[in-house]
């Protein structure tokens, strides 16, 4: 156990590493930061003087080393837009996404398993049918047209939802939070349904099949033979052997929402990280976009490694082939 | 006590009254947000929006683009020596945090706008000394005559000299460092208004100064400004659609007839301080993105002429701009010292007499260049780039369009890699001069950094680098003129347009546009 621990941690490292590579390997491409970080007035002396002192004009492996060598005692340097420290910006920012994500996540998991149930147990009923192509909906249309429809719908028209923003938020210690606040639950309502929708509707299929496979078992049959009542059938047994699968897409598609909240937080100016992922590619503010990178690639590892973790503590027969091997 | 009644409820309606013009709440967006409270830090739009409110500088533009009176009341070259200009200082003004405002501060400002680590040291280069006289009047001297030096000020923010030493911020922020100063989220000005709070990219408030020496010389009807930047086109015109903002710098163009229509909504527009134009590399002895081998075609003027009437300008405006455009034939726009109606003639399109041009030259089947354009910088800069290549076709000039990211256009600008590329022009100093000086000058140590058409002609060179010491305005104005009728008539860029300026807002408030897209928020006026 522990053993695997380590090892995939030094795997992870690799990983985080080769994120680290290749970002830095494109940001050759986006551009140059100077000219906008100076006004049209700078001369071209003062403009070189400033890439010098970026240390721009260093070769990209050496910029990357010493990225690296920072990063490890964990400063990212300062922003070139902001002229503030990366890890304080990120800090200030990273509550936002993480409770957008959050509550959209949990949202997508509870509807998604809840709506996948019910259009598996009453098969063909309209409402069903209904739902069913009604989710169509969630996997065809692209996030940002979703969000500016729920926009034109909810604020432009019926003028109920803010358009854009977080609403008043809550300062706890470094935390801010929006769950507080009545128009801070207000503004999160249409971002979260925005970026929660796929993930909702990729559960709820994921249920459906699954609950229709497990409803056709023999124990399923058995069960009911013994006389057990439907809902003893459904949510005892069916259920409980349906969502093995469910909780493990659902631990990866955590990740997926923190690292695709970039379009989201764009449409609903949400002041999250992604937004300001977006900002700096504008910009070409190299510092903030490879601590970006290299967070969503620590976010994207943790949360491998505890599925990984979660599949050994729960799946038995991993940890009896895993002991046979090593006899 | 029925009078006492009438009186209290006359009393009641009358602090009612009072209540609502005391208290207006302004609540405005714009697509990007100041980088830095740090005042000389960046030379940049957005950042100098909210240091005008915050600070002052010695003079400013109003509306109508006029030179006003602001911390300096009076300024004048000095009697006994033309390099010399003097500045009376207004009295009796104090910063937000109750420090007066003295001619120590003045000069401590220049000084720290004039260190290396400042962005506008540019406007100040002919500054050579800043000397207090007195408490109320400050002496600039400058390397020879220069009879336009208040007009590089007028985005030269005053700070409080006690204040910055008191927190260490006596120099601008720079990235050596790698630390954030003091000034980067706090500020102390003489300004209309006063810093409450600010989040970076997300909300920045600010109350009214009612200790501000102007209090009841402009309007000052706004007591509060919230501030909150939304970069998405659909949702900042969404968020003045829904009246969760009450005015909006910068309107979509695709969505301005919408918000005009829209009940409650208006916009307004003024033309704006920037041209856009086409440069063209005549200078290398051959283009590196055309067939045409050991010869540059853009060398030749009646190329240059053909390319001119080959842009059907008025239609780039009817359809690409959707009328938000006025045509050009001059890289400067109207309001510049130097511009006459006379001078900005849109040429006439002519495919014949251009191909004919073509044909004298030697290209009577035409030739292929690149044209390299930004899409994320001027407005439509894309869509533009998109008709005038079809417009060089019809010529039979090919060109291949590259449109990308302005962090890659400018880069590749600087290093002057481009044959012909797209490029807007604004004139802070509203001379002449400003656009002589980097875009016509040859291009050397001191001049012409934005001249990459290699264009270089002495004649121009030594009347530009004249006007910069002649004192009579009379003699200046000539040069100027005959600076301009060169270079019109050697065709150095092909201007397009003057870019226009929108503001949306709700229809109770009065706020013409000002052309530097500077809105000064102690002007905004409610309709009662």
């Amino acid at each position: 156990m522990l053993a695997f621990i380590i090892r995939r941690l030094l795997q992870s490292i690799l990983v985080m590493l080769a994120v680290a590579l290749v970002s830095f390997g494109l940001f050759r491409f986006i551009g140059d930061p100077i000219h906008n970080m100076v006004g049209q007035e700078a001369t071209a002396a003062e403009r070189e003087q400033l890439r010098q002192d970026l240390g721009l004009n260093d070769p990209v492996p050496l910029q990357f080393a010493r990225f690296v060598g920072n990063a490890l005692r964990g400063e990212f340097g300062l922003s070139y837009r902001m002229a503030r420290p990366v890890t304080d910006v990120i800090m200030e920012r990273l509550p936002a996404t993480l409770e957008l994500a959050l509550i959209s996540g949990i949202g997508a998991l509870a509807l998604g398993i809840a709506l996948g149930v019910y259009t598996a147990l009453r098969r063909d009923g309209w409402l069903s049918q209904f739902i069913m192509s009604a989710s169509l909906i969630g996997v065809s249309l692209p996030i940002f047209l979703i969000g500016i429809l729920l926009i034109y719908v909810f604020a432009v028209e019926l003028q109920v939802l803010p358009a854009f923003g977080r609403g008043e938020t809550v300062r706890i210690g470094w935390w801010t939070t929006g769950l507080l606040t009545e128009s801070g639950l207000k503004s999160l309502i249409m971002p979260a349904i925005t970026l929660g929708l796929y993930q909702l509707t990729l559960i709820m299929r994921l249920v459906r099949a699954e609950m229709l496979e497990v409803l056709r078992t023999d124990y399923i049959k058995f069960a009911r033979a013994r006389g057990l009542s439907d809902r003893a059938v459904h949510f005892g047994h069916a259920l409980k052997n349906t969502l093995l699968p469910v909780i493990t897409i659902a631990g990866l598609q955590i990740g997926s929402i923190i690292a695709f909240a970039i379009v989201t937080e764009t449409v609903f100016q949400w002041p999250g990280v992604g937004l300001l992922f977006i900002t700096a590619i504008q910009f070409v503010d190299i510092p903030v976009m490879a601590a970006y990178l290299v967070l969503i690639a620590l976010i994207f590892v943790v949360i491998n490694l505890i599925v990984d973790l979660l599949y050994f503590a729960v799946d038995p027969r991993l940890r009896v082939q895993r002991s046979g091997r090593g006899h | 006590m029925r009078m006492s009644k009438i009186a209290a409820s006359l009393a009641l309606a009358s602090m009612l009254a009072c209540g609502s013009a005391l208290a207006e709440t302004l609540r405005w967006s714009s697509a990007g947000d100041s980088l830095t409270m740090d005042p000389h830090a960046q030379n940049e739009g957005p950042t100098h929006v909210l240091s005008h409110q915050v600070y002052d500088t010695l003079v400013f533009r109003d509306q109508e683009m006029r030179l006003q009176p602001r911390l300096a009341t009076e300024w004048y070259i000095s009697p006994d020596d033309s390099s010399v200009w003097e500045f009376k200082l207004r009295e009796g003004v104090s910063y937000h945090n109750g420090n007066p405002f003295t001619a120590d501060d003045v000069v401590f400002s220049i000084n720290r706008a004039k260190h290396d680590n400042s962005d506008m040291k540019g406007l100040l280069t002919t500054v050579v000394e800043v000397s207090k006289v007195d408490d109320y009047t400050v002496r600039m001297r400058t390397d020879g005559p220069n009879p336009l030096l208040p007009n590089n000020l007028t985005n030269l923010f005053i700070m409080d000299r006690e204040w910055a030493e008191a927190n260490n911020v006596t120099l601008p922020q720079n990235f050596k460092g790698g630390e954030e100063t003091h000034a980067v989220r706090n500020a102390n000005g003489t300004g209309p208004f006063r810093l409450v709070s600010r989040e970076p990219d997300v909300r920045t408030e600010l109350v009214r100064n009612d200790e501000y020496w102007g209090r009841d010389v402009f309007p000052m009807e706004v007591s509060r400004i919230i501030h909150t930047p939304i970069s998405s086109a659909a949702t900042r015109a969404a968020a003045l659609l829904s009246g969760e903002i009450d005015f909006l710098l910068d309107p979509p163009v695709q969505d301005l007839e919408r918000l005009n229509n829209a009940r409650g909504l208006v916009v307004r527009s003024a033309p704006e301080n920037r041209t856009i134009f086409l440069g063209m590399q005549m200078g290398l002895p051959e283009l590196r993105t055309s067939d045409v081998k050991g010869k540059n075609p853009f060398a030749d003027k009646r190329v240059r002429e053909a390319m001119n009437i080959a842009i059907n300008r008025d239609a780039i405006q009817r359809v690409v701009m959707r009328g938000q455009s006025v045509p050009a034939g001059i890289v400067m726009a109207p309001f510049v010292d130097g511009y006459s109606a006379d001078i900005d003639v849109v040429p006439a399109v002519d495919v014949n007499r251009a191909k004919a041009l073509l044909s004298e030259a030697g290209y009577p089947n035409g030739f292929t260049v690149t044209l390299a354009c930004s899409n994320d910088r001027y407005i439509n800069d894309e869509a533009i780039c998109q008709a005038v290549t079809g417009m060089f076709g019809q010529i039979g000039v090919r060109v291949r369009l590259d449109a990308r990211s302005r962090s890659i256009h400018f880069a590749e600008l600087q290093r002057g890699e481009l044959d012909f590329y797209l490029l807007g022009w604004g004139v802070p100093t509203m001379d002449s001069h400003y656009v002589f000086h980097y875009l016509f000058e040859t291009r050397s140590e001191r001049g012409g950094s934005w001249n990459h058409t290699g264009y270089s002609n002495a004649e121009a060179d030594a009347l530009i680098d004249a006007m910069t010491r002649e004192v009579d305005a009379d003699k200046r104005a000539e040069m100027v003129s005959s600076v301009w009728s060169m270079v019109q008539d050697d065709i150095v860029y092909l201007p397009i347009h003057h870019q226009m300026l929108n503001w949306a807002m709700k229809d109770n408030i009065d706020f013409p546009v000002q052309s530097e897209n500077y809105p000064y928020f102690k002007l905004l006026k409610y309709n009662k």
